[in-house]
């Protein structure tokens, strides 16, 4: 390759390696802010606030909803398989949540460690099936 | 290694006649296959079990998001070679593609949000996903300024191949987001090493789809360096011969 061509890629790449390890500590330093959500484990842990709006993200314990027959109340499990929060909120949930669904909830912690949801989400994952294949699935799985 | 095709790609007269021949192929055969991949994807490919019709979206949301990806790679590439080689073509490909991608982050970010609404319950969260790809449509609408704003078009080019290398950092980002990170947004649909995370009759429609939205997308580019070269080597002979043959 031609000197001057030479040195331009090595000055491109040089710049491009400090300022991608630039970015990338950055995006480390701030990876708690990134992350959309508390775990059940880290809230277990003490990691999130108190009285601080937050949000909360795992798995709806199946059986563990609640609702209320007068109202919009309801109470439900959140799990990540380990730890498991309380929930409650007033409010229509999405079409998609159900037991066993993904969700995430923004609230805030009170004081016996249960989050006091004013906004519910539901997550869904990259899986997409036709509804014959999971009414054979679960055929399959009853047998 | 051969490379003639390297250095003929130097040549704009090489380019203009060889995109005069693919230009419009790439086009009308991307059509074709996108219209076959919705009209597949939207009226017979089957509902899905927990979404019903509102994941129909996925078939014009997902090719659009990775070729929104894929031409601010190209730029990348393209912002180096111009910054190393200082190719002819290379900015003539950067002013091209930028505003094709820009149209296709926004068309992204636009089905995401509608298709969030009532899958996820919002029309936007601020979650890593959905961010870095604002981020991305906000580096297209930088490229597309800067090329603009900047009157010495030798320094534009520079400029604009600069920024266009510079954020492809963002990429990685926005392809990783969903690991690294908590995400509202689900995994990745499309995955190039493992087998599809959908049976082949909802996955199918998706493959025509997407791979006629990138022809059409390539066909429309070709066609948009024509016109840039035309107007960068108008005092060219080959132009003025190209012009008094055929008009404009």
């Amino acid at each position: 390759m031609h000197p001057v061509r030479k040195k331009r890629v090595i000055t491109i790449s040089v710049i491009l390696v400090v300022l991608s390890a630039a970015i990338g500590l950055v995006m480390y330093a701030l990876s708690q802010n990134i992350n959309l959500f508390y775990s059940p484990s880290q809230i277990a842990a003490g990691e999130a606030p108190l009285n601080v709006t937050i949000r909360a993200g795992g798995m709806v314990v199946d059986g563990s909803v609640k609702r209320d027959s007068a109202s919009l109340d309801v109470a439900f499990m959140v799990t990540d398989y380990k730890h498991s929060v309380l929930i409650e909120y007033t409010g229509i949930l999405p079409d998609l949540f159900r037991e066993g669904q993904g969700i995430v909830a923004q609230g805030k912690l009170d004081e016996r460690g249960v989050l006091i949801a004013s906004e519910v989400l539901a997550k869904h994952d990259e899986e997409y099936m036709p509804p014959e294949v999971t009414d054979a699935l679960e055929k399959a799985k009853a047998e | 290694m051969n490379w003639t095709w390297f250095h003929k790609l130097g040549s704009p007269k090489w380019f203009y006649q060889w995109a005069s021949n693919w230009g419009g192929r790439c086009v009308y055969l991307g059509l074709a296959l996108m219209a076959i991949g919705i009209i597949w994807g939207l009226m017979f490919a089957p509902a899905d079990y927990q979404q019903g019709n509102s994941f129909r979206i996925i078939y014009i949301h997902v090719p659009v998001a990775v070729l929104a990806q894929s031409c601010y790679l190209g730029m990348g590439i393209a912002g180096f070679v111009a910054l190393v080689w200082q190719m002819k073509l290379a900015p003539v490909f950067i002013k091209a593609v930028a505003p094709v991608g820009a149209v296709m982050a926004f068309i992204a970010l636009l089905s995401g949000a509608i298709w969030g609404k009532p899958t996820w319950g919002t029309w936007w969260v601020w979650d890593a996903r959905l961010t870095s790809v604002l981020v991305l449509f906000l580096l297209y609408m930088g490229v597309i300024a800067i090329q603009n704003a900047l009157d010495d078009p030798i320094f534009a080019d520079k400029a604009v191949a600069v920024v266009s290398l510079v954020g492809v950092i963002n990429l990685p980002i926005i392809k990783y987001s969903v690991e690294w990170w908590n995400t509202l947004h689900q995994p990745a649909t499309f995955k190039l090493t493992e087998k599809p995370s959908m049976p082949m009759e909802m996955w199918l429609p998706l493959l025509f789809s997407a791979l006629g939205l990138y022809l059409f997308a390539a066909g429309v580019a070709m066609w948009r360096m024509q016109n840039e070269v035309l107007l960068r080597e108008r005092k060219a002979n080959w132009v003025k011969k190209e012009v008094l043959n055929h008009g404009v």
